[in-house]
């Protein structure tokens, strides 16, 4: 059986779904909150890698790049937000977030 | 079938497996080493379709950086994490229906697609002979060179905005304060006394 480009963008929303479902699995927790956007955005990397691969463009690996950055960027911004929210309350709940609620 | 089939099927059986782990481990620090052999396994998949810039790029990146990162957050966090886990089966029903439809969503999507790959010109074909890395560092430093420059930005950003939010003066601390050690001047340091003799001060 020859590996396509199917059998990768399955893979791609097998992991998907997997980021998609921990995010409502883990309401509570901000951190794995925080990893299941990791995975969403690593499946999307494999679709962009993939498409570029399969049709000998690599246009999508230049995007899948700026991808990672933002990427990085995301989660050294929201680790530095959860620190900043854990010295301010002593809690890193999601329900307790509620300070700039109306 | 072929190795490299065999290889395509070990990487992302373990990548899924470990992926479903980081949401379901009961420790976050599982959650996150997890998510490092998830990465390691994506870079996998990346070398099997010949992007080996970017799958050094994520095992370099996500592994050294992103993953510290969160291990070192969840170390220094004292969380009672087992509480956080409490309503964990609470939203199972919503959330296994969720991921259900949106994964048979994506299939019907991948499967029905038919790609016309022959039909859409490719705005920059690879080029034969020159690496992987070769090939993607003409493309970004001559076509995509501004948003190269934009994603630096957004890097330094990102840095700036991390140290100035986790940066904080505790007071009652002496710290050493260059402007006023440079700004002394012999009149405002030393006082000269005069001393009567037999006297003393």
């Amino acid at each position: 059986m020859v590996i396509g480009l199917t059998q990768y963008l399955v893979v791609a929303a097998a992991l998907f779904t997997l980021g998609v479902l921990g995010i409502i699995l883990n309401r509570k927790n901000i951190i794995v909150i925080l990893m299941s956007i990791e995975l969403i955005l690593l499946s999307v990397n494999i679709n962009l890698v993939a498409f570029s691969t399969f049709h000998g463009d690599l246009v999508g690996q230049v995007f899948a790049l700026f991808i990672l950055t933002v990427a990085a960027a995301e989660a050294a911004i929201g680790l530095a937000i959860l620190v900043t929210y854990y010295r301010n309350r002593g809690s890193i709940a999601v329900e307790d977030i509620n300070m700039m609620k109306g | 079938m072929t190795v490299a089939a065999a290889f395509f099927y070990l990487f992302s059986t373990v990548m899924i497996a470990s992926a479903f782990m980081v949401i379901a481990a009961r420790n976050p620090v599982h959650s996150v080493l997890y998510l490092i052999l998830a990465f390691f396994n994506a870079a996998g998949l990346f070398l099997l379709m010949g992007a080996e810039f970017l799958a050094m790029l994520l095992v370099v990146v996500y592994v050294g950086a992103v993953a510290v990162l969160f291990l070192f957050v969840v170390m220094m966090l004292d969380v009672d994490f087992a509480e956080l886990k409490q309503g964990f089966l609470q939203y199972l029903p919503i959330g296994a229906l969720i991921g259900a439809v949106v994964l048979i969503e994506l299939v019907l999507v991948v499967g029905s697609w038919t790609f016309a790959s022959d039909k859409v010109a490719a705005a920059a074909p690879a080029a034969v002979g020159v690496s992987n890395t070769a090939a993607l560092g003409r493309i970004l430093y001559t076509d995509y060179i501004y948003l190269f420059q934009a994603s630096g930005l957004v890097l330094l950003t990102a840095m700036i905005g991390a140290i100035v939010l986790t940066l904080h003066h505790r007071p009652n601390v002496k710290r050493q304060d260059l402007a006023k050690q440079a700004a002394r001047t012999p009149d405002e340091a030393i006082e000269i006394r005069k001393v009567p003799s037999r006297q003393g001060v």
